[in-house]
Formats: structure tokens, C-alpha cells, sequence
């Protein structure tokens, strides 16, 4: 139930004076409750739980965790190469 | 998916856990309280490439599960009612009360609905004004925003015939008794990211503060489990102890305020029993007064039920940590998935459930380290 992937809005609308949304997660869309996220906009990706949205998806964040990881890879990657060139000589 | 597979990389899992391998000189034991970042671990095997000091301990964040059986049977005679359409998450619907499920009932004529959004059960509100809708509100802070707002809108569009089944817990008092309980072998915590996108994490400070641990609020794809626990071995490792974001995409401090307000607005702070460990104070929401006309326990009078509970069911203990599910006698035997004695062995979140479908029969250390 906790459990929520990110989706992104394809299109905002208005039910019975409640801001909804449809919000496309991997080609499955969803029809979403945004009335407690007022500034999210189409193109924004969002975490959706239990038909609501909660919180928009910080690309920038995103994008600066993954960097982060990457560099960790490379790193790894190096010790990694440094320890087997040590093993042979 | 975008923003989903990147946080599946499985080379960067491998360099992650490597350097965690390389960081940990000591043991240490690592609660995930949230029981979906206990099926991402199994499901991933994130427990298998863990290096063998780091215990993660299951922790009781599955809603399903310590919904209490009290509860259970409240639904369960609702639901039998003929002029009672109740809705559901799925997950509740195999959950064992004393006699029975809500999936039984079902069988047996009950008009049991499952939906995907408490605003769902508006919709049948409307479509049926000759029925009383009943919605199972059940959950979390992360779904109180939902079930908070479906709430609020049948009072203010004056749905005279929706009300709501209300138990919903909290995690901070959860992880207070945890810490409180004399047995506790818990040094850090993964907060479960999902809650802290509602409900912020600056409650956390004290929590870490007062009881010397370090508590990383982290999200639930395999590199997002890895850096949390990254993050907390570093933390003990140099003998730290605060608050850290490890899911800085979806959590901020505050999380969300408009949400906040509205579950304030419907529900007030009680005490709660939670199912196999018993009534933690302050650890949950009922309705507030002004919403006491919504409330189903109320409309339909059922204070008066007696519960049992199987005596061999050890769910309680695995909700606290105390052991895994394989170490239950009945576990995999008379408990299984299709024969559930335990709402661990149910719920999507539950972690009998997972480590039954998931292979872990015996303990860790006997299947891959021989
Ligand atoms: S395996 Fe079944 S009986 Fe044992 S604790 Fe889990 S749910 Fe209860």
C-alpha cells in the first residue's frame, strides 16, 4: 500500500471541484487526485499513492543521486582494477 | 520507466554493496520499517549481497498487518450486512479475523468492492443513494492523505450514506517502542520514504537525538535501499547518530503541508492497538468529533465482538523484530500464503508473506554462506 512509482502528468481536469489529473505511469494511465499539489503541471513527474498524488518527483535530484552512484561505479571499478593488477604483480 | 530503472542498475548495486563491504568492520542491525522496503530487500536480494556483519531486522510497517483483529471482525459483520456496499484496498480482503475474511464474506453474498482510491467509494456513494457505502480507511500517514480527503469531501458534498472504518497508525510512536522494548538490538533506522513524503521527517530529530541513532529516511528501489543503509553504516561506523535524506527526489522536511492540514482537520492523534503487539500510546488517528457522523463503528453499533487470535501464529514477534518469519514453526507448514494464520502471510507488505514467496526457508547465513 506504501508501495508508489513515479508517473508523469499527461493532463490536467476538474471533477466535482477537485483538481485530478492523468497520470501515466509506464503507458498504464491513472486518473489522480492533485488537490495537494496545486503547482504540479503537465510533464511533471509525480509519487501517486492510493489515487492521490503526494509529492512531485525533484528531477534535479534525481538526476544528482544517480550522478553520485555513477561516480561510486567508477570508483569501484578503479579500486577494483587496481587490486587485481596488485594480485598478479 | 523513467526515474524507476535507473534506480535498478544492478552493476551500481553491486559497486554500492561493495562499498559497503568495505566500510563495515563491525556487526550491526539495521531495521527497514516499512513493510514494502521489506519485500524490495527479499525480492532483490539485497540481503543476500549485504555483508555478513549487517543484519537487517524486519520492522512492523505493513499496514495490512497490524490493522487489529478487533478491527478485522468490525468489517467483517459490516460487510455481512445486506444493506452495506464496503470497499477495500485488496490487500484486506484475505486477512484473517477470528472466524472468517472479508473474501469469504464475499462468497457468501456480501458486497465487498476493492478500490483503488477512497475517492472510488464516493463514486458508489452517489451511484447508490438507496445503500449505505462503507470504506475501510486502513493505513499509514501515507495513506491518510487519501482516506483524510474522501472524508472531508462526503461531509462537505453532505453524502449521507458514506462512513468510514477508521484505524489508521503512525510510525514515530512505533519506533519509540521499539527502541523502548528491553530486548531492542536495533542501532539504526531506515525511515520509510513513502511517510516522510507526507508527513516530513523534522519529527525524527528527536527520535535520533534522544535514543543516539541514526535514522535515513530511504526510498524503495534496490540503489535507493543500498545507499540508505549506506549511509547508516557510516553513521555508526564513526559513531554518529542524526537524521539524513537518502531520498531527496520525493522527501523534503516538511513533506506535504496541504495534506498535513487535512488529515488534521478529519483525524486527531489516539492511542492504537496494533495487531500482535498491543496498544502503543499515541499511535494512531481515529476521526475528530466534528466528523462523528462518518463514523462507521458509530453508525453500525459493533463495540460488543470477541476476538481470537491463532495461539501459533508469531506474527507479533515478527513485527517487533524478535525473529524471522522461517523461525515460526508453522511458517511454510500450516501458514502458508493460500492457508494464512497470520495477516504477515497476506499482505503484499507482510514479511511471512515474503520470505514465503520470495525462497527463504532457512536462515541466511545457512543458504549462501554456507
Ligand atoms: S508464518 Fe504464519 S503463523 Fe507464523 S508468524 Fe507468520 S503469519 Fe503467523
Amino acid at each position: 500500500m506504501c508501495l508508489a512509482v513515479p508517473g508523469r502528468v499527461e493532463s490536467i481536469f476538474n471533477d466535482h471541484g477537485t483538481r485530478m489529473g492523468r497520470v501515466n505511469f509506464g503507458g498504464v494511465i491513472k486518473e489522480v487526485c492533485l488537490a495537494y499539489l496545486p503547482d504540479l503541471e503537465v510533464g511533471d513527474y509525480t509519487i501517486v499513492h492510493v489515487g492521490f498524488a503526494i509529492s512531485k518527483l525533484d528531477e534535479d535530484s534525481a538526476l544528482k543521486t544517480l550522478q553520485t552512484f555513477e561516480e561510486l561505479g567508477l570508483l569501484e571499478d578503479e579500486l577494483q582494477e587496481m587490486r587485481d593488477l596488485g594480485g598478479e604483480s | 520507466m523513467k526515474y524507476l530503472n535507473e534506480f535498478r542498475n544492478g552493476d551500481q548495486a553491486r559497486a554500492l554493496a561493495s562499498h559497503i563491504r568495505k566500510i563495515t568492520t563491525r556487526p550491526w542491525s539495521i531495521m527497514e520499517v516499512c513493510g514494502g522496503q521489506t519485500h524490495s530487500l527479499i525480492r532483490n536480494g539485497i540481503d543476500q549481497i549485504l555483508p555478513q556483519e549487517i543484519e537487517m531486522i524486519h520492522g512492523p510497517g505493513c499496514p495490512v498487518c497490524v490493522t487489529p483483529i478487533s478491527i478485522i471482525d468490525k468489517a467483517l459483520e459490516i460487510a455481512s450486512r445486506p444493506d452495506v456496499i464496503f470497499c477495500s484496498f485488496g490487500d484486506m480482503l484475505r486477512v484473517p479475523g477470528s472466524r472468517e475474511d472479508l473474501f469469504r464474506v464475499k462468497g457468501n453474498g456480501g458486497d465487498i468492492r476493492v478500490v483503488y482510491s477512497p475517492l472510488d467509494a464516493l463514486q458508489i456513494a452517489r451511484n447508490h443513494p438507496d445503500r449505505q457505502i462503507v470504506f475501510f480507511a486502513i493505513g499509514f500517514e501515507t495513506t491518510a492523505p487519501a482516506n483524510a480527503m474522501a472524508i472531508h469531501l462526503a461531509k462537505q458534498q453532505g453524502l449521507q450514506n458514506f462512513s468510514a472504518l477508521v484505524s489508521h497508525v503512525l510510525v514515530p510512536p512505533a519506533i519509540e517502542a521499539i527502541m523502548n522494548a528491553p530486548e531492542n538490538r536495533v542501532q539504526g533506522f531506515l525511515a520509510a520514504g513513502h511517510v516522510c513524503s507526507v508527513m516530513g521527517y523534522q519529527d525524527y530529530h528527536l527520535l535520533s537525538k534522544r535514543y543516539g541513532i541514526p535514522i535515513v529516511v530511504t526510498g524503495f528501489e534496490p540503489l535507493d535501499l543500498l545507499e540508505g543503509i549506506r549511509r547508516t553504516i557510516e553513521q555508526l561506523e564513526r559513531g554518529e547518530a542524526r537524521v539524513e535524506n537518502a531520498y531527496e527526489r520525493v522527501v523534503t522536511e516538511h513533506g506535504n503541508e496541504r495534506a498535513k492540514a487535512t488529515i488534521a482537520e478529519v483525524f486527531e492523534v489516539s492511542d492504537r492497538n496494533w495487531r500482535g503487539i498491543g496498544t502503543i500510546p499515541k499511535s494512531g488517528w481515529r476521526l475528530r468529533e466534528s466528523y462523528a457522523d462518518f463514523d462507521a463503528e458509530k453508525r453500525f453499533n459493533v463495540s460488543h465482538l470477541q476476538t481470537s487470535e491463532p495461539k501459533i501464529c508469531r506474527a507479533g514477534d515478527v513485527l517487533q523484530g524478535k525473529i524471522k518469519p522461517h523461525q515460526c514453526e508453522a511458517f511454510g507448514k500450516e501458514c502458508t500464503p493460500r492457508t494464512p494464520l497470520g495477516a504477515t502471510m497476506v499482505s503484499s507488505e507482510g514479511a511471512c508473506a515474503a520470505y514465503f514467496n520470495y525462497g527463504r526457508f532457512v536462515p541466511l547465513k545457512e543458504l549462501v554462506r554456507g
